[in-house]
């Protein structure tokens, strides 16, 4: 049970201390135009299907 | 007509750029090489299943208040030694559940193989298309935040469907990471080596951890 708990703070200050950085993302981060995200999500696609794979070969 | 000083700046510029990605990868490699030691000694040495926590919470410590008073002095070598060598360390004990599975060594190679060919590639990638990624930055932080308020909610509801989705979703994220770090070394935005190797080891190792846990979760279902 002490893991649990040992985790669950762990997480919780890795919550606390991501916040920060993740609202001066949101307000920093350039505004995408549409080819910029076709550029992420063709890679994000072919590593799904690469994991699909391996979880099939094993 | 560019200028002979534009010139100038554009190749010192282009020359620094080369310096930092060349430094950050020589880092990276070293360690991956001593985190790979530590896991190591520590599953010779087999601690427990408490000393993930431990070294993950040492290395969180580190990172958070040791790392960015030291990033720019010759100390901060040492302390990215120091976060990998605990990270790999607290791996050990994972690594010797995984191996005492009846495929265990399998999935172990198949997770190393498959993190490897994804960093790779999507290195190769980020560095060859010469992309600014940062557009991904707030995506990227508060996907990471629903992640891990999803695995705080999970640690006491302990279903195995919402730690396998959670597990695809880091690959997802990490590797959302990989292109956004790599972008920004590229692009100017980061201009440390060492915070930058830290960042790329940080997504190789949640890569890691997570094809570990869906391969592991998939084959124990045959």
């Amino acid at each position: 049970m002490w893991l649990k708990i040992l985790s669950a703070v762990a997480l919780g200050a890795m919550l606390v201390m991501l916040l920060p950085r993740a609202k001066q993302a949101l307000a920093a981060s350039p505004v995408a135009t549409p080819g910029d995200w076709r550029a992420v999500v063709v890679p994000l696609v072919a590593i799904v299907a690469f994991v699909a794979v391996l979880m099939a070969i094993v | 007509m560019p200028t002979p000083v534009a010139i100038t700046r554009g190749s010192t510029s282009i020359l620094s750029t080369n310096r930092l990605v060349r430094n950050t990868y020589a880092l990276l490699s070293l360690t991956l090489l001593f985190s790979a030691a530590t896991c190591a000694l520590s599953m010779v040495v087999d601690l427990g299943r408490g000393t993930y926590l431990a070294s993950s919470i040492a290395a969180l410590v580190l990172i958070w208040f040791v790392l960015p008073r030291t990033a720019n002095s010759a100390s901060g070598i040492g302390v990215v030694f120091a976060i990998t060598g605990l990270l790999g360390f607290g791996l050990g004990p994972i690594l010797s559940m995984y191996l005492k599975l009846p495929n265990g060594p399998q999935i172990v190679m198949t997770a190393l193989g498959g993190t490897g060919a994804i960093f790779l590639g999507l290195s190769a990638y980020a560095l060859t298309t010469k992309r600014d990624f940062n557009f991904m930055g707030g995506f990227l932080f508060v996907g990471m935040l629903v992640v891990l308020g999803g695995a705080l909610l999970n640690i006491f509801l302990a279903v195995p469907a919402v730690s396998l989705a959670l597990s695809a979703v880091v690959v997802l994220l990490m590797s959302g990471f990989i292109l956004y770090d790599t972008g920004r070394m590229v692009n100017g935005g980061e201009t440390n080596y060492v915070l930058a190797t830290v960042s790329l080891y940080l997504n190789i190792f949640n890569i890691f951890i997570s094809l570990l846990q869906l391969l592991g979760i998939t084959s124990s279902d045959d």
